[in-house]
């Protein structure tokens, strides 16, 4: 039985397996409307987030499973005490698959080492998020054709957004890859990810402080916001939320084929002048995101179809 | 120079930088153990100038020695019998330690579910590098040493 806890989980061979099925999905999404029937999909999200969830619900309703679980920790037993090796032993009993998101970080692992139904790490903290990495991974590959040989800007919060950790570790494993680290002083990436991840696999990076400086040279610009909730005080929220909003005018700056990705939800960091400009994939990203789940889901219950 | 009685049946914990043997004797549990100990600071050394050592009159096999790996590698370690010096233990970096450190990621599941092993892993061999096998949180091998 596989879990997935991290983008790593998973080698480029594997990936490349998952994506293609994830194409097939797309091209004909009707033959796999009923690849899951009689499954269960539990969401057990013990802090909110309506669009991963809502993601993972849509997932497994286009394979034609059914879909329990609960939003926030108020609403589980997770109020009253109980662990979470126990709830995923029970939950273990009502689904054939689980999607956990934690504030804390290793949660979802805990839970996969007590389960007996695979796990699926839908964000841990500010750890990991391995579906979104699989999204954007996706997006990229099916929009640019390949996933080797782009110089990739990663912009906005670089040192609590989990992820842009999460996809420069899936990428820098693909060939000729290369990032510019677009941030605030106060929000560049950590440095062990500097040093642990980029330099140790000897990935050419820039860090710099101006996005216009650098819109000419990208073949993808991945946006994050600023989040709120990573900060313990709304002063510096406010200071730092406003730093990088992408427009219409920055825009002139890219290339034809630059794309604009964007985890979302946004907040004010690309403004919405932007949304009707081809290259703003952000909401194709979305519509990845499912297909990226169903190739997952199909995957971890070994379903395959003909 | 102080004498200390010769060990015929044990083990002896040699190279001990000097003022470590304290926290080495309560980290090996060595205080749990019912059998003669001999702790010894600062003694002479042409390698190291000053250092501690250790001698346990009980085998070897009553201490972790990935613990010992995990505070020390460069630590010597000497089995002893009927007063002879029969093997010397070579210390490595163990690739796990359990129940040894804490992770002290206030964000970390470990936080809050105090009943979870604590596991951590060696993720960077050359730097000696462990992390929290469910956060991976780097622990800070640093804070170890006593000043």
């Amino acid at each position: 039985m596989r879990h997935l806890m991290s983008p790593l989980d998973f080698n480029t061979e594997e990936l490349e397996q998952l994506f293609q099925l994830a194409n097939r999905i797309e091209a004909n999404p009707e033959a796999y409307s009923h690849a899951c029937d009689g499954k269960k999909l539990a969401t057990c999200f013990y802090e909110p987030s309506t669009r991963t969830r809502l993601s993972f619900e849509a997932a497994m309703l286009n394979l034609g499973g059914s879909v329990l679980g609960f939003a926030d920790q108020a609403n589980s037993s997770a109020a009253k005490g109980e662990s979470v090796a126990d709830t995923i032993r029970v939950i273990s009993c009502y689904a054939d698959i689980c999607a956990m998101r934690h504030p804390k970080e290793g949660a979802p692992m805990v839970a996969s080492m007590n389960s007996q139904i695979p796990v699926i790490n839908a964000g841990d903290g500010g750890h990991q998020h391995p579906t979104q990495t699989l999204t954007d991974l996706l997006t990229i590959r099916s929009l640019k054709g390949t996933l080797g040989g782009l110089v990739i800007g990663l912009c906005g919060d670089l040192k609590f957004g989990r992820t842009v950790h999460s996809l420069i570790n899936a990428l820098v494993r693909y060939p000729d890859i290369s990032f510019i680290l677009i941030s605030p002083e106060e929000l560049r990436l950590p440095d062990y990810i500097r040093e642990d991840v980029l330099k140790a696999n000897h990935v050419p990076y820039k860090e710099v402080v101006r996005l216009e400086d650098v819109m000419s040279e990208l073949d993808l610009l991945y946006m994050t916001r600023v989040q709120k909730e990573r900060f313990f005080n709304e002063e510096d929220y406010v200071r730092m939320k406003d730093f990088y909003i992408l427009d219409k005018k920055k825009m002139t700056l890219a290339g034809p084929d630059m794309l604009v990705l964007h985890p979302l939800p946004r907040v004010n960091e690309i403004a919405v002048e932007v949304d009707s400009d081809p290259r703003a994939v952000y909401f194709k990203q979305a519509q990845y995101g499912v297909y990226a789940r169903m190739a997952l889901i199909l995957t971890l219950l070994n379903i395959s179809v003909d | 120079m102080l004498n200390v009685g010769k060990l015929n049946e044990g083990f002896v914990l040699d190279h001990i930088p000097a003022g470590e043997s304290m926290s080495i004797y309560h980290d090996l549990k060595l205080d749990k153990l019912d059998c003669c100990v001999a702790i010894i600071k600062n003694a002479r050394s042409d390698k190291m100038g000053k250092k501690d050592i250790i001698k346990v009159e009980a085998p070897m096999n009553m201490v972790d020695l990935d613990i010992l790996g995990f505070i020390n590698h460069n630590i010597t370690v000497n089995i002893i019998q009927n007063g002879e010096i029969v093997e010397k233990k070579e210390l490595s970096l163990p690739k796990q330690i359990v129940n040894v450190i804490k992770c002290r990621n206030p964000r970390c599941i470990t936080s809050i579910e105090q009943g979870l092993t604590q596991v951590f892993l060696l993720t960077d061999k050359d730097k000696e590098i462990y992390r929290c096998k469910y956060c991976e949180e780097k622990y800070n091998r640093i804070r170890r040493r006593p000043k």
